[in-house]
């Protein structure tokens, strides 16, 4: 089954909902309170990305027996270098983000600490879509 | 559910079925069925909240009465923490220790004292790499609870030191076993709120509570006022404070422990949202999450009688300038390892809708169809407190479509089959 959330662009007030409805949907489906935790953090993490460096996007849950799958699509600009992208620190966030407390360069190697298994496209100029799995 | 024990009770006689409590409960246990307000007995954390909001005083909580202390021949109060900032600035601690004592108690035990004991191993603690972080406190019962039901993930953040009031009880009693053997002397805690009662009838980490039973603040107070308003002839001994008093106000056990990296946090509500972000992992260099289910602390509690934030300010003035118990001192008579618990604390595995995820599944899409259906205001006429819990009640097998009234208007006994 499939549960779709819209993430807005620069909104902080609402960024986190998916997040935290991941977590009250997986605990009504009965989910191991650590698997919980992860795809928690990784909805979290993939959100917090969304609203801060893309034009806009979406999460999607998928849960089907045996496999939760979190997608995060956004709308671009991508990604210019993914394995800086993927090293803990580097961020391209700019100032006033981290001035919020956001962008501290953990999001993207947080999501891969995670998941079981974790997979980034991007093309500069373009839309990223990262896919991360978690086994049940 | 034999294993569920609770203190917030509801006095139906009082219940109009209003649903104010069901829409303020912060974990959704409360139905209206027929009129009356009804606990789920397995998600009530016991917080007082709808004791608190109810516009009827028809939640209240099981406490002991003065006459159960006639089963003790030596009959010992411990007020709860905040229990003398209830009282007018002229009504020292001595003196209404003293009308506690022509109310019929043999003695009084201070746990502000045991409360910089434990803040001082607290403190060491927050030094200690083997120890999760951040830490967090058992001291509020419904906060605990809380976290086994919505946060299990942050049971090991959860610090094994037990509560004051457990700690000073014990002691107590294996001190005075010589003159008063197990059985004959009976501690009694001046409660102010349901969810510190009912961690003495079930306590958790505990095999059994040290203490033998609770009275409330509020039943207590009129009586001590009325002795305070017309007695005089009080000993002289003074009753020292304790800079311990504290742990009653937001802060407090900040403030004892001296952990600087901590994070204050009163309001069941906002409590919740904080330990989220904990179990995020959002709260890197945090030691320490200072957490109260009621506003201001302790003296916010709702067996409580005085406006939280004037109990505040007494306390704030009772304690000001004190100096902390010798470190020495402490190191000398409390070994840390007497002051754990003696059980694991466990998760309150309960809120799946089942345990098969292919049948939790299907319910889940039936859920989402229903929610669809229903009008979405949450008004609460159908005893629930949200067209989702509805919904889910109905899957539940606990609740019918039609008791929407919504539902009802539009004839929707026709959409039972979703």
């Amino acid at each position: 089954m499939r549960f779709e959330y819209t993430v807005t662009t620069q909104n902080f007030t609402t960024a986190g909902e998916a997040s935290s409805n991941t977590k009250k949907t997986l605990k009504l489906l009965g989910i191991d309170s650590k698997i919980i935790r992860k795809a928690s953090i990784m909805a979290y993490e993939a959100e917090m990305n969304i609203a801060i460096h893309s034009e806009g996007g979406k999460i999607l849950l998928d849960i089907e027996p045996g496999l939760i799958t979190i997608t995060a699509l956004d709308q671009g600009p991508g990604i210019e270098n993914i394995d800086l992208a993927m090293k803990e620190g580097y961020s391209t966030a700019p100032h006033e983000i981290r001035e919020m407390g956001f962008g501290a360069g953990m999001g993207l190697p947080n999501m891969r600490r995670c998941a079981d298994t974790f997979d980034i496209t991007s093309n500069p100029g373009g839309k990223t879509c990262v896919v991360m799995t978690l086994t049940i | 559910m034999a294993d569920y024990y609770h203190s917030v009770i509801l006095m139906e006689e009082k219940c109009t079925g209003c649903t104010v409590c069901m829409q303020n409960c912060p974990t959704q246990a409360i139905r209206v069925i027929d009129g009356k307000a009804h606990i789920t007995p397995e998600k009530c954390i016991d917080c007082g909240v709808c004791i608190r909001v109810c516009p009827y005083g028809a939640k209240s909580a099981v406490t002991d009465t003065l006459k159960d202390l006639e089963a003790y021949d030596f009959k010992v109060a411990m007020p709860s923490m905040s229990f003398y900032s209830q009282f007018p600035g002229n009504f020292s601690k001595t003196k209404v220790d003293n009308a506690l004592k022509t109310l019929g108690f043999d003695a009084i035990i201070d746990q502000s004292y045991y409360a910089e004991v434990i803040a001082y191993h607290l403190g060491n603690l927050s030094e200690d790499p083997f120890q999760e972080k951040p830490m967090i406190s058992t001291y509020c019962p419904a906060i605990t609870r809380l976290i086994q039901l919505k946060n299990p993930e942050l049971i090991k953040n959860i610090i094994p030191i037990e509560t004051p009031m457990e700690v000073a009880a014990r002691l107590y009693k294996e001190n005075s076993a010589a003159a008063h053997p197990e059985g004959s002397i009976g501690i009694f805690y001046i409660s102010q709120c349901p969810a510190k009662i009912t961690s003495i009838k079930k306590p958790l980490g505990l095999k059994k509570s040290s203490l033998d039973g609770a009275l409330s603040t509020q039943s207590l107070y009129p009586l001590l006022m009325q002795i305070l308003s017309h007695r005089e002839d009080y000993d002289q001994h003074v009753t020292p404070v304790y800079l311990g008093e504290s742990w009653s106000i937001l802060g407090g056990q900040s403030l004892t422990s001296e952990i600087e990296a901590s994070i204050k946090v009163d309001g069941i509500d906002e409590v919740a949202k904080i330990l989220d972000m904990a179990e995020l992992g959002k709260l890197s260099g945090i030691q320490f999450i200072e957490t109260y289910a009621c506003i201001g602390g302790c003296v916010g509690g709702p067996l409580n009688v005085e406006n939280p934030f004037i109990a505040r300010y007494r306390v704030e003035s009772r304690t000001r300038g004190l100096s902390p118990i010798d470190t020495g001192e402490i190191e000398d008579n409390f070994d840390f390892n007497a002051l754990l618990w003696d059980l694991e604390i466990e998760p309150l595995d309960i809120l799946g809708l089942d345990k098969d995820l292919t049948v939790a599944m299907e319910k889940m899409t039936r859920i989402d169809r229903l929610v669809a259906e229903l009008p979405g205001i949450d008004c609460g006429a159908c005893g629930c407190p949200s067209c989702r819990s509805l919904a889910e009640d109905i899957v539940q097998k606990k609740a019918s479509l039609s008791d929407c009234v919504f539902q009802k208007l539009q004839g929707g006994r026709r959409n039972e089959s979703l």
